[in-house]
């Protein structure tokens, strides 16, 4: 493993504050093309560049289906005193 | 909620703001899953998600009158859900939870030099296995709040840019910093774990 220290490299701590809106897709196009020239130059910030996006998309991938388990459900609906909706709002919730 | 599979449902102002019962129970129908996986992401313990699962829709049916519909629905469930689970955990530990950004970690932060390994060639069952999931979990627990509040909305509800200002009540530039700092932080804790996990000869 190496550490990069990105203060001290003027180009790298660049990239670094606009990678955010560089994986976002909210970059303009120069400074698109800016970042990917340096990421072809510099290998610290292309390994950087691919495990930042890396990590966005494992949170994304192992994001569970807004789903609650139907216990928890059951005891919500009670606290509410809206049990006698519960039957039709397990099977909205199932479509 | 999330953008892609989002399509915000239509209720009757009126009914709710009358306190109608089949209206409220459609909401929450419609929501507690997913405020449920926010309090869960937040909290990491699910009987604490669900008391504050529990609390955000008892506080929602509570201010029912006085909503006026200038935000969806689900930005102001959001909203009273997040305010819900940061004194939850307020309560919890008194003397660890800030809800400000904490400015003065910032020169300290953005001069630490940063781990550089490239972990993305593991295998998927590797970066996906149940203990890394655990460790997806962990690793966002331990962001500060108001961090880990700006990546949950963004990057696991899915909401805008634009929305999760509207949620924190804070500028968009102030989430996109956040969220930036969040997801640096997830990747130093993420490249820590990982490291370990590349046979020597990589």
């Amino acid at each position: 493993m190496t550490q990069h220290d990105y203060h001290n490299h003027h180009d790298c701590f660049h990239l670094l504050n606009s990678l955010s809106d560089y994986v976002d897709g909210e970059l303009g196009e120069e400074l698109c093309n800016e970042i990917e020239r340096h990421v072809a130059d510099c290998e610290d910030c292309r390994i950087f560049v691919d495990t930042y996006k890396k990590t966005i998309y494992l949170y994304h991938e192992t994001t569970a289906e807004p789903e609650i388990p139907s216990d928890v459900r059951l005891r919500l609906f009670h606290r509410l005193n809206l049990k006698d909706f519960l039957e039709n709002s397990v099977g909205e919730a199932q479509e | 909620m999330n953008q892609q599979d989002q399509t915000e449902v239509e209720f009757s102002l009126e009914a709710l703001q009358n306190g109608d019962q089949a209206e409220f129970a459609r909401v929450v129908a419609t929501y507690s899953g997913y405020i449920y996986r926010l309090a869960l992401k937040m909290l990491h313990n699910p009987q604490d998600a669900e008391d504050v699962l529990q609390d955000t829709f008892i506080k929602a049916f509570h201010a029912l009158p006085k909503f006026q519909g200038q935000s969806k629905v689900s930005t102001w469930l959001y909203r009273i859900a997040t305010n819900e689970a940061l004194m939850f955990l307020r309560k919890k530990r008194p003397d660890t939870v800030s809800v400000e950004v904490p400015h003065q970690n910032d020169d300290e932060e953005a001069s630490r030099p940063l781990q550089i390994v490239d972990w993305c060639c593991l295998p998927e069952d590797e970066l996906v296995s149940d203990e890394a999931r655990e460790q997806l979990d962990r690793s966002i627990t331990q962001l500060p709040e108001s961090l880990r509040l700006a990546f949950v909305l963004r990057d696991i509800e899915g909401l805008s840019t634009r929305e999760t200002a509207e949620v924190l009540e804070i500028s968009e530039t102030a989430v996109k910093t956040r969220l930036h700092r969040a997801r640096m932080n997830l990747r130093e804790s993420l490249t820590a774990y990982y490291q370990g996990k590349i046979p020597e000869s990589v």
